[in-house]
């Protein structure tokens, strides 16, 4: 923990020596996401709800949803470029020190630029609980720090799958995108209004509901009490993550250079 | 004419060498068409009259949209570009005796052209197989499928000669960073890349319609499934000459001034 706090200072350190252009990307990365508010804003000034979801109640689902996918890129990042660590054949350099290979690439990139897109995130987020008329209670704000955390694990054990697959495939695979932006960028409304058998899906094969729509349920008092448990469970998602990871290090060949 | 066709030929084959890349791409896509059309379902469903489409010419504009996406994204501007200017291998390219305008227009156009061309089929032909509302319907008409083309065409000039505005002004910023980012998704949001632009509110549309982001990616997307019918569609048809000249026009000039007083950046 303390050397990843020494990481930390270093990728601050380096980041603060190009101010401009980290301001930059952090504006960047704001307006991107402002593209996703822009979009939810005006389809509800048409609509006034959908699939019973309220425009404040979408995007507290929608800042949350962000929020934990920020959070996961700011910290596993490191995973997420992993094609090039393998490709450049400095994946040898991180297996002869001894210290904990997952540690390792974690600590080898934190995107502070992503600052942008959890600021975003949080704005959505307060206005949304000011707006939704939420009763909040001590119980409510436990469930959305398991939410943060449970989605920040899930989101990261993506990042771990798309890096375990670059041990096969020497880079990433675009199609990996689906599960990371896609999920991302769909879920920014409550998994079921996409119907049924893709709420099904998110549900038993990959844990993207338990994050977002049934604590989502919770907070609104329309679900069950079980429902705010549920983000911990989505926290297993992450054993098969890294028994790929395991799997796949034991595959790796280096690729010279 | 004859050496930017040629530039357009070596860009266009070799866009076409990446063809794997566009496999992964076309899985891609059809996820996000598909996840794209069941928002606006939702939607629909919740409330059908305040839909301003129809559901089945949504679903078109969402599977052209995806079909023709590299047409249209901004946000794949040439990174050679970008470090030839700050880099300084500029200074080869301005040796040669053509115009940096036209060659980079050529080119741009080239790859656009390849990437689409490499993705769209597959696309085209499983959206069309997919069952009535949800699928790619068959285009209003003879007229809308013919002018469908042709603003098809004319989309993609004013698309790229509004980038080649992003290159060109990167002569005199030196950090383009900013300027690209603020660009890009300006872009996509004006031109119906985030929502459709039927869906905005009446106020805001008409205004929106007017800029040269709504001569882009809307006006074929919605001429082929014939939401813009009959004498409607001449407006936009005319808007989109207006700024493919306006567009080129402007670019020119900055192309003039930034030759004038280029400095070519060491290393």
């Amino acid at each position: 923990m303390k050397l990843y706090g020494k990481y930390f200072m270093i990728h601050l350190k380096s980041i603060m020596q190009y101010k401009t252009s980290f301001l930059l990307s952090c504006l960047g990365q704001f307006l991107v996401s402002f593209n996703l508010f822009l979009g939810i804003y005006f389809m509800f000034r048409r609509f006034s709800q959908v699939e019973g979801f309220t425009y404040s109640e979408v995007l507290l689902c929608c800042g949350i949803t962000l929020l934990e996918f920020s959070l996961a890129e700011a910290f596993a990042r490191g995973f997420d470029t992993f094609g090039s660590i393998i490709s450049h054949g400095e994946f040898d350099r991180i297996l002869v020190r001894p210290r904990n290979e997952i540690f390792q690439v974690l600590a080898s990139r934190i995107e502070l630029s992503r600052l942008g897109r959890v600021l975003q995130a949080v704005v959505m987020f307060v206005y949304g609980i000011n707006a939704s008329h939420v009763r909040w209670t001590f119980q409510k704000a436990a469930v959305v720090m398991l939410m943060l955390l449970g989605g920040a694990v899930v989101f990261s054990g993506f990042f771990v799958i798309y890096a375990s697959i670059c041990f096969f495939t020497i880079e990433g695979l675009e199609f990996m995108n689906i599960f990371t932006d896609g999920a991302r960028e769909y879920g920014k409304y409550p998994v079921s209004i996409y119907g049924k058998k893709v709420l099904q899906l998110c549900t038993f094969v990959i844990p993207y509901a338990l994050i977002q729509y049934y604590p989502l349920l919770y907070l609104l008092d329309r679900g069950k009490a079980y429902y705010a448990l549920l983000p911990l469970a989505a926290c297993l998602f992450m054993i098969p993550c890294l028994a790929l990871w395991k799997i796949g290090v034991r595959h790796y060949v280096s690729s010279g250079s | 004419m004859k050496k930017y066709i040629a530039f357009f030929r070596l860009r266009f084959s070799m866009g076409l060498q990446y063809r794997a890349a566009a496999l992964a791409g076309i899985s891609t896509q059809f996820f996000w068409g598909a996840m794209e059309i069941l928002m606006f379902r939702a939607f629909y469903r919740t409330n059908p009259d305040a839909f301003p489409m129809t559901l089945r010419a949504t679903c078109a504009y969402v599977w052209l949209q995806q079909a023709f996406l590299a047409l249209f994204v901004t946000w794949v501007l040439e990174h050679e570009i970008f470090d030839a200017i700050l880099n300084g291998n500029i200074a080869y390219e301005l040796c040669r005796p053509i115009s940096i305008y036209n060659m980079w227009f050529s080119r741009n156009l080239a790859q656009r052209f390849s990437g689409a061309l490499l993705r769209c089929v597959p696309i085209l032909l499983v959206a069309a197989f997919l069952p009535a509302p949800y699928g790619l319907m068959a285009p209003a008409g003879l007229l809308n499928f013919f002018l469908f083309f042709l603003t098809l065409l004319l989309g993609v000039g004013v698309t790229v000669a509004f980038c080649m505005l992003v290159y060109m002004l990167c002569f005199f910023t030196i950090s383009p960073m900013g300027l690209r980012i603020v660009t890009v998704s300006m872009v996509e949001f004006f031109s119906g890349g985030v929502i459709p632009l039927p869906f905005l509110p009446d106020g805001v549309r008409e205004v929106v319609e007017l800029l040269p982001f709504a001569s882009m990616q809307n006006v074929p997307l919605r001429i082929y499934s014939g939401d813009l019918q009959g004498k409607d569609m001449l407006r936009p048809l005319l808007l989109q000459i207006f700024w493919l000249c306006l567009l080129v026009a402007v670019g020119k000039i900055l192309d003039a001034l930034a030759m004038k007083k280029i400095t070519v950046q060491g290393g």
